[in-house]
């Protein structure tokens, strides 16, 4: 190829599927440490209170208002891809996109709120 | 620039941003007989003279062009800037006057074939309707050809794989009537005929397939021109291909690889919607999978 | 990706909507209560339902990451195609056993 990336200004439809794909990914590798630490409950529940006590530390609770942000994101993302190819074609769907990124920060706004 | 008749029967010249009208004072008849364009491009001069609109106008342009093939470089060349100059009288002036060894691609020069479409400033576009006014911010251009396609050489590339593509989707029409057969009845106005109508104008100019980032991740990806095609003969009821054509679309680099980024759409010159087009092979395809009519 | 993949990753998108939904507000739930452990697992151990629903959540979700990351693969990496069928397979029956056993930990009594 040239050698350049194409610089074209990248539409907000652009950007919500890359944040689809990224969340996507984020969470995919986050899964299976989730289940990892759910399964500590096997062994008794005193092992799974340690890891929920370790889990109180301020920077852990910020990852998981990440997390929230990621898994809010990429469920809107993924609604808008099921709108797309089961219904009529819609116009707007830039602004709808921008307000479903918001929505996202929203929603991982009033996560941070409840645990700090 | 375009031209059209207003329902007062007198002519209308407009240029790319719907602002920069002038309606000619004469009626169309008078347009007609003195030669339509250049009487309507003059009357659409007067207007934006006479209107004060400002065109910024520096004195030269910087036009980095691409030599080369795959490798090469890009070379930076002073045009001289005219009002209502388009890209392509850029590529041209260059070609004449400075590097007769330019390469570049063109033929109506008016918006209506698709040859000249190549990169500029990062973005796919027909460079005849591309005025560099709205496009060189500071009076600087960067021009490249096409992207996702080999480059023959500078800005002319070589679309083979984009045709090839367009077979494999099984965009072809396949015939069910012999001459001897009446001729089909077809209704403009059912669902499938407008879906149809809204695909069809597809010029083969390439600009979706440059801008299409799945293409450029995915080389089996048979890109949103050739499905497009491929939706509208899915949609003629005078067609008899399309279990052969489903089937076509629905492999590894069918319909189902587009992840709906609609830059084919924001692009589209012809103002078609590729991501739609797309979006109904993928219901349609499903359909024919859960009824057994096609494996993938 | 092919129509078979196709269908298998939009019908889990679906199906795990409105299970996703229900996630986050027991997220919601739980961080607002200050749960410790052992208020979340008296309110799921036994529960026939709680079992149900995380199950059906981790098949499904086992489904679609897997196809998702595949697609990730194919697109963005060098992985020639069978390698990376290989690698989201493998992650796929990785996420499905940890998911299942997750939650047998939290639903045996």
């Amino acid at each position: 190829m040239i050698g350049r990336e194409l610089k074209h200004r990248r539409s907000a439809l652009w950007l919500a599927a890359i944040l689809h794909r990224i969340s996507g990914l984020a969470l995919a590798i986050f899964l299976p440490f989730h289940f990892l630490a759910l399964g500590l409950a096997i062994n008794g529940e005193a092992r799974l209170e340690n890891f929920l006590r370790w889990t109180d530390q301020p920077l852990v609770k910020v990852a998981e208002i990440g997390l929230v942000f990621l898994f809010t994101t990429h469920l809107l993302g993924g609604l808008r891809i099921l709108v797309i190819e089961n219904f009529a074609w819609r116009e707007g769907q830039k602004q709808l996109a921008t307000l479903a990124a918001a929505l996202s920060a929203i929603v991982a706004f009033a996560f941070l709120v409840r645990v700090f | 620039m375009a031209w059209i008749i207003a329902p007062n029967g007198r002519a209308r010249a407009t240029s790319d941003d719907a602002a920069n009208t002038s309606e000619c004072d004469e009626n169309a008849d008078a347009a007609r007989l003195c030669g339509r364009w250049s009487h309507l491009v003059k009357c659409a001069k007067q207007s934006q003279t006479t209107a004060g609109k400002k065109v910024e106008m520096n004195s030269e342009l910087s036009v980095s062009l691409w030599r080369g093939a795959r490798h090469g470089r890009y070379e930076t060349y002073r045009v001289p800037q005219r009002q209502s100059q388009t890209v392509l009288d850029v590529v041209t002036f260059v070609q004449r006057h400075i590097d007769p060894t330019l390469s570049y691609r063109f033929a109506c020069r008016v918006g209506v074939c698709g040859s000249c479409a190549m990169t500029v400033n990062g973005k796919p576009r027909w460079t005849c309707r591309t005025h560099v006014a709205k496009v060189a911010a500071g009076g600087r251009l960067e021009i490249g050809p096409l992207a996702n396609l080999p480059v023959i050489k500078d800005l002319a590339t070589d679309m083979r794989l984009f045709f090839e593509k367009w077979q494999q989707a099984k965009g072809a029409f396949v015939p069910t009537k012999t001459r001897h057969d009446a001729i089909a009845q077809i209704k403009p106005d059912t669902p499938a005929r407008q879906a149809a109508d809204a695909a069809i104008e597809c010029i083969n100019c390439g600009v979706c397939y440059a801008a299409c980032d799945t293409v450029r991740w995915n080389s089996d990806y048979l890109g949103p021109a050739a499905l497009t095609r491929a939706w509208t003969l899915v949609n003629d009821a005078r067609d008899g291909g399309n279990n052969a054509r489903l089937q076509a679309v629905a492999g590894n680099g069918g319909c189902h690889a587009c992840h709906s980024h609609q830059s084919c759409q924001e692009l589209c010159p012809q103002a078609l919607n590729p991501t739609a087009a797309i979006a109904g092979l993928k219901r349609r395809t499903a359909m024919a999978y859960l009824n057994g009519e096609i494996t993938p | 990706m092919n129509v078979r993949l196709y269908v298998w990753q939009r019908a889990t998108a679906a199906v795990m909507a409105p299970l996703v939904v229900v996630h986050i507000a027991i997220i919601f739930y739980a961080s607002r209560q200050g749960m410790s452990a052992a208020d979340v697992l008296a309110r799921t151990r036994g529960s026939i339902a709680w079992a149900a629903f995380y199950a059906l959540f981790v098949l499904a979700v086992s489904i679609h990451a897997s196809i998702g990351v595949r697609n990730i693969l194919t697109e963005w990496s060098p992985l020639p195609e069978r390698r990376a069928d290989a690698c989201a397979v493998f992650f796929g029956l990785v996420l499905a056993a940890l998911g299942l056993r997750a939650v047998a930990a939290v639903v045996l009594p």
